[in-house]
C-alpha cells in the first residue's frame, strides 16, 4: 500500500502507546488520539501576494476515566519527559475530581458495524500543489473581483489542509480518520459615498472540484459587492422573507443546538419532549447522513468512536431524534445516538431562488445575517440582516440596518417553500427557504 | 533596563541561546527583509466544570510553540513550529522567508532583553495553583446561586485559568517578555417558573490570582446572574424600529468595540476598507466624548504588558473630546502611516500572524447623569446585558444583541425586555451620541474578540450613554 497508510499506523501505534501509558499511570479506562496536519494559506490583495502561511502541527488528546471520575487534555509538546509528565498529572488531576457515576467510556458494542463505504475525504492533489498554481488561481480571482472602477480593495483567499488523526481506545476502539479540505474565498469593497460597503463569498470543501472556479468567485463577490450600492433601511413590518441558502443555513444550524442531550438534560432546549410530534412545517424533512461521499461531516466513526448510520431527523416536520452521546444518554436514561450533526441533508423544492421570488411576489429577500443571537431555552432569536426588498417577483433595492425577530419554534412552522439549491459549502445542506409572516424591523 | 538571555529564566523554559535565535533570523531574512520577529509561547490551561452538583469534568491543554514572521512591503510570510529543536526552527524560518523576494538581509545584532512595567503582578502564578483549590470555588457558586431562588433548577458552572509565557525576539535584537495570568468563571443557570423556563449567565474574568475571587465578588456574580434570569420570565419584546436606546453603564462598551473599536484598526485603514479610513483628525463625536484603547489597566482582561510583536503597551487616546486622533497599529501599519506603534498588535497564539487588535476599551466620563438621561426619553429603551457583537468595517454596520432591557415611557423605566438584537451605522451611532453620564465603569465580564479567525481577551467599559436613534429589532404585535 502506499507510504500514507504506513504513517496512519505509525499513528495509531502511537495513540494505543498513549492508552497504555494512561493506564500505567493509573486510569482505569483511556481514550488517545493522535492528530497530525499540514495546512497552506494564501492570501493576495490588490495585484500582491499580502500573506503566505504555512504549518505543520501535531497533538495528542487524552480522556481519562479513573474511580468514577473524568477529565480530558491536550497537548502539543510531545517531548518524551513532558509527556510523561503530562500524563501522570492529567491522572492526579482527574482522581481529585467529583464522583459521577454517568461518566463511562462508551460502551464498545457501539464500536462494531462500522460502514463499509468509500467516502472519498481525500484529494490526492491538494498536497502538490505548488505556489505558482496557488498565485495563479488567485491573481484570476483579484482580476476578476477589480472589474469595475468602484472597487477599493479586493483580498482573494486560498487554503487547503491534509489531516490525519487515530484514535485508539482501553475497550478495542481503533480507528484512523484522513482528509483534505479545501477553501477559496473573496472579499471586495467598493466606494459608495461615505460608506465602503464589503462583500464575500467562498467555496469549502473535500476536493479541489467541488469549490468554485477562481474567476467565478472573483465576480460573484463583484457583483454582491456592487449590489450593495445605496443600501438602506426598510420599513418594520410582518411579511414574507425568503432567505438565500447560505444564510438559511446559517439561521436554521442553529436549532440542531436544541436537539443535543446535553441541551435536553440541561433543561436549555425548546425542542424537549417534542420526539415524535410536529414541531416544523411539513414540507421541511432532514436527515443526517454520515456517509455522504465527500461530505464535510463525514465520518465513518463519531467524536465518541461510535459507528455512524444515517438517521431522519425530521420527516414531514415530525422530530425524530437527538444527538445523544453516552455521557447525557445516561443522564436521561436514553440510549446514545451519537452526540452531534454529521451532513444534515435537506429534502430540496422544485424551484430555483428566481423561482421563489416570482412565487413571492413582494416581500423581503435576506442575503446574509449581520450578528445578533438566539437563545435555545425559550427559541427566541434575533439577527441583524442584509438583503433586498422582493417587488414584483423580483430582486428590488438593497437593505441594510434592519434585523430579523421571532421565535424558532413559530419560524419553523411558518416555511412555506424551499427551493432546489441546496447549499453545497456546509454540513447543513439547506435551499432558499420562503417564510410566512416574518418580523423584519427597520424604519 | 536590559539583560543577556542567558540570565533570563525563559531561555531554560524554551531551550534558546543568543546562537539559535541569532540562526533563526538570519535564516529568516536571508532572502531579505524589512524585518523578522520569532515568537515563543508555552501556555498551560486548565479547566474545571461543575454541573447537577458534581464537579464533574476537568481538563488541560499545553501549548508550546514558535511562530516565525517575515515581512517585506506590506507582504508576511510566516511558518511555526511545535518543536524547539533547532533544525525545526530553521526549516519554519526557510518557509516564512520564501514570501521575500531578495534585497538585503538583515545583519545579526547584539541581543538584549528590555524590561517592562508589569501590569498584572500576581503573588502565586496559576501554574503553582492545585485543582483541588478551585474546587471550592465551583462549589461555593453552586450553593449561592441555588439559594437566591427556588426557582433556579439548573446550575453549571466553568472555571478555566492559564498561565502564559512569551517571547519575542526581532530583527533589531531586542527581546521582550511577558508572562500573562488570566482567569475566568462563568455561570449559567436556568429557572422554572410555571412550566416555563429562562437562562441566564454572567462570569468574571481577569488577569488575578486565586484570591481575587473571593466570596464577596462570587456572591455578586451569582445575584446578578439570577436576577437576570428571574426577570426574563416578566419580560417582552420591546417594539419593532427606530427609537432612542440607553445604553447602561459597563458592559455597553460593546458599542465602542464594535461600532469604533474595529474600524480604527489600523490594517482595515492602510488597506482603504475601513469606513474610517479618511475620518482622522476630524470631528467624529460630540465634545464630551473621549474613547481611549488602553493595555495598561491593571489586571483588565485586556491588559498587556508587551504586545504579541515586541511592542510595549500604553494608553492610547483614540477619540480626544470628539476629534479621531489615533488607530491602533501594530508594526506594519505603524511603518505603513510612518508613527509609533501603539503597542496593539496581537495575536491569539504562536500559530497566528499578528495584527491591530483592541485591549481594553472605554469612554470616559461625560457632563451628564443616568437619572437626567432617562428622564429625557419620551419611548425607548434601556440595554444593560449582552452576549455577542459585530461589525461590518467597510459599511461600518455594527450590531449587538440584548440579552436584558428595559422600556422607557415617558421619561421613566418601565416593563423589562429581552432577547433583541439592535443595529446601527458606525459614524452615525458616534454622532448621534447626545449625553453621556459621570458613571464610567468597566465590564468585569470576560469577553473575547474575534478577527479573521483568531480570539484575543478583550475588556471594555463606557459610562450611561443616550444614542439618538438605533434599530431595534423588536417586534410589532
Amino acid at each position: 500500500m502506499s507510504s500514507a497508510t504506513t504513517t496512519e499506523n505509525d499513528l495509531l501505534e502511537e495513540s494505543q502507546a498513549a492508552v497504555a501509558r494512561a493506564r500505567e499511570a493509573g486510569a482505569d479506562d483511556a481514550v488517545a488520539s493522535f492528530s497530525t496536519g499540514r495546512s497552506v494559506e494564501y492570501v493576495y490583495r490588490d495585484g500582491q501576494v499580502e500573506k503566505v502561511q504555512e504549518s505543520t502541527s501535531k497533538r495528542l488528546t487524552v480522556e481519562l476515566y479513573a474511580d468514577g471520575r473524568y477529565s480530558a487534555h491536550a497537548t502539543s509538546d510531545l517531548r518524551p519527559g513532558p509527556l510523561g509528565k503530562f500524563l501522570a498529572d492529567a491522572v492526579a488531576l482527574t482522581r481529585v475530581l467529583e464522583v459521577d457515576p454517568h461518566r463511562v467510556i462508551p460502551d464498545p458494542a457501539l464500536y462494531e458495524g462500522r460502514a463499509d463505504v468509500d467516502l472519498d475525504l481525500v484529494d490526492p492533489s491538494i498536497a502538490t500543489m505548488d505556489r505558482d498554481q496557488c498565485l495563479a488561481l488567485l491573481g484570476e480571482m483579484d482580476t476578476a473581483a477589480h472589474g469595475d472602477p468602484a472597487v477599493i480593495s479586493a483580498a482573494s483567499h486560498l487554503q487547503f489542509s491534509s489531516s490525519e488523526s487515530a484514535r485508539a481506545s482501553s475497550n478495542g476502539f481503533a480507528g484512523v480518520d484522513r482528509r483534505t479540505a479545501i477553501v477559496n474565498m473573496c472579499e471586495v469593497t467598493i466606494a459608495d459615498g461615505e460608506k465602503r460597503p464589503e462583500a464575500y463569498a467562498y467555496g469549502y470543501a473535500a476536493h479541489r472540484d467541488g469549490i468554485p472556479g477562481a474567476a467565478e468567485l472573483g465576480e460573484l463577490t463583484l457583483e454582491r459587492a456592487l449590489g450593495r450600492r445605496g443600501s438602506g433601511k426598510g420599513d418594520s413590518v410582518r411579511t414574507k422573507v425568503v432567505i438565500e441558502r447560505e444564510a438559511a443555513a446559517s439561521l436554521l444550524g442553529r436549532v440542531f443546538g436544541a436537539l443535543t442531550g446535553g441541551a435536553i438534560q440541561q433543561k436549555r432546549s425548546f425542542l424537549a419532549d417534542k420526539l415524535g410530534e410536529r414541531v416544523a412545517s411539513s414540507i421541511l424533512s432532514i436527515t443526517d447522513d454520515p456517509h455522504l461521499v465527500r461530505g464535510l461531516g463525514s465520518s465513518l466513526f463519531d467524536d465518541e468512536g461510535i459507528s455512524t448510520r444515517p438517521r431522519p431527523v425530521l420527516e414531514d416536520g415530525v422530530l425524530r431524534t437527538y444527538f445523544v452521546d453516552t455521557y447525557y444518554g445516561r443522564k436521561l436514561g436514553w440510549d446514545p445516538t451519537t452526540g452531534s450533526p454529521s451532513n444534515l441533508v435537506v429534502a430540496c423544492g422544485d424551484k430555483d431562488l428566481d423561482g421563489l421570488l416570482a412565487e413571492v411576489g413582494d416581500g423581503v429577500l435576506v442575503t446574509d445575517w449581520a450578528g445578533g443571537n438566539a437563545d435555545l431555552t425559550t427559541g427566541d432569536f434575533s439577527f441583524g440582516m442584509r438583503g433586498n426588498l422582493i417587488e414584483g417577483g423580483a430582486v428590488g433595492r438593497p437593505l441594510s440596518e434592519m434585523n430579523v425577530t421571532g421565535n424558532y419554534g413559530d419560524l419553523l412552522e411558518r416555511i412555506v417553500a424551499l427551493g432546489s439549491d441546496a447549499y453545497p459549502y456546509s454540513t447543513l445542506r439547506m435551499p432558499s427557504a420562503v417564510f410566512d409572516g416574518v418580523q423584519v424591523s427597520g424604519l | 533596563m536590559t539583560q543577556l538571555l542567558a540570565e533570563h529564566p525563559y531561555a531554560a523554559s524554551f531551550d534558546i541561546d543568543e546562537a539559535v535565535i541569532s540562526r533563526v533570523l538570519s535564516e529568516a531574512t536571508a532572502r531579505g527583509a524589512a524585518f523578522a520577529d520569532l515568537y515563543f509561547q508555552h501556555t498551560v490551561s486548565n479547566s474545571v466544570r461543575l454541573e447537577d452538583g458534581i464537579v464533574n469534568s476537568a481538563s488541560t491543554s499545553v501549548s508550546r510553540g514558535v511562530g516565525v514572521r517575515v515581512v517585506q512591503e506590506d507582504a508576511t510570510g510566516y511558518a511555526f513550529s511545535e518543536s524547539l529543536e533547532p533544525d525545526a526552527m530553521l526549516s519554519a524560518a526557510r518557509t516564512a522567508a520564501a514570501i521575500a523576494s531578495g534585497g538585503k538581509s538583515i545583519e545579526p545584532q547584539e541581543i538584549r532583553v528590555h524590561d517592562v512595567a508589569d501590569h498584572y503582578a500576581v503573588r502565586r502564578d496559576w501554574e503553582d495553583v492545585a485543582a483541588t483549590e478551585k474546587l471550592p470555588l465551583l462549589q461555593t457558586v453552586e450553593r449561592i446561586a441555588k439559594s437566591l431562588d427556588p426557582a433556579v433548577e439548573k446550575v453549571s458552572v466553568a472555571w478555566s485559568d492559564s498561565d502564559e509565557r512569551v517571547l519575542v525576539a526581532t530583527s533589531e535584537g531586542a527581546i521582550y517578555t511577558d508572562r500573562r495570568p488570566m482567569a475566568i468563571i462563568r455561570l449559567s443557570v436556568t429557572a422554572e417558573k410555571n412550566g416555563e423556563r429562562q437562562s441566564g449567565m454572567s462570569s468574571l474574568a481577569r488577569r488575578e490570582a486565586l484570591d481575587w475571587f473571593d466570596e464577596e465578588r462570587l456572591r455578586t456574580m451569582c445575584q446578578e446572574a439570577v436576577d437576570r434570569t428571574m426577570i426574563l420570565f416578566e419580560a417582552g419584546r420591546p417594539p419593532a424600529g427606530e427609537m432612542p436606546v440607553v445604553l447602561a453603564a459597563g458592559a455597553s462598551g460593546i458599542l465602542l468595540h464594535e461600532a469604533i473599536g474595529h474600524g480604527l484598526e489600523a490594517d482595515f485603514n492602510r488597506k482603504g476598507i475601513s469606513i474610517y479610513a479618511d475620518l482622522l483628525n476630524k470631528e467624529v463625536a460630540p465634545e464630551f466624548v473621549t474613547v481611549v484603547d488602553d493595555g495598561t489597566v491593571e489586571h483588565e482582561r485586556g491588559a498587556l504588558n508587551v504586545d504579541d510583536e515586541g511592542n510595549p503597551t500604553e494608553r492610547t487616546v483614540l477619540i480626544d473630546r470628539g476629534v479621531l486622533r489615533s488607530y491602533m497599529h501594530d508594526r506594519i501599519s505603524a511603518a505603513h502611516y510612518g508613527v509609533a506603534p501603539t503597542g496593539s498588535g496581537r495575536r491569539q497564539s504562536f500559530r497566528h500572524v499578528p495584527m491591530p487588535r483592541m485591549r481594553c476599551t472605554y469612554m470616559e466620563d461625560g457632563p451628564h447623569t443616568y437619572d437626567e438621561i432617562i428622564a429625557s426619553v419620551d419611548h425607548g429603551i434601556v440595554a444593560e446585558t449582552f452576549t455577542n457583537g459585530q461589525v461590518q468595517i467597510g459599511a461600518g454596520d455594527f450590531t449587538f444583541f440584548v440579552k436584558n432591557g428595559w422600556l422607557i415611557e415617558k421619561g421613566k423605566v418601565t416593563a423589562p425586555i429581552r432577547n433583541v438584537n439592535i443595529i446601527g451605522n458606525g459614524p452615525e451611532a458616534l454622532r448621534n451620541i447626545t449625553m453621556a453620564a459621570n458613571d464610567a465603569k468597566l465590564d468585569l465580564g470576560g469577553w473575547t474578540c474575534g478577527k479573521e479567525g483568531q480570539g484575543v481577551p478583550v475588556s471594555q467599559g463606557i459610562p450611561s450613554v443616550l444614542v439618538k436613534s438605533l434599530t431595534v429589532g423588536g417586534t410589532d404585535e
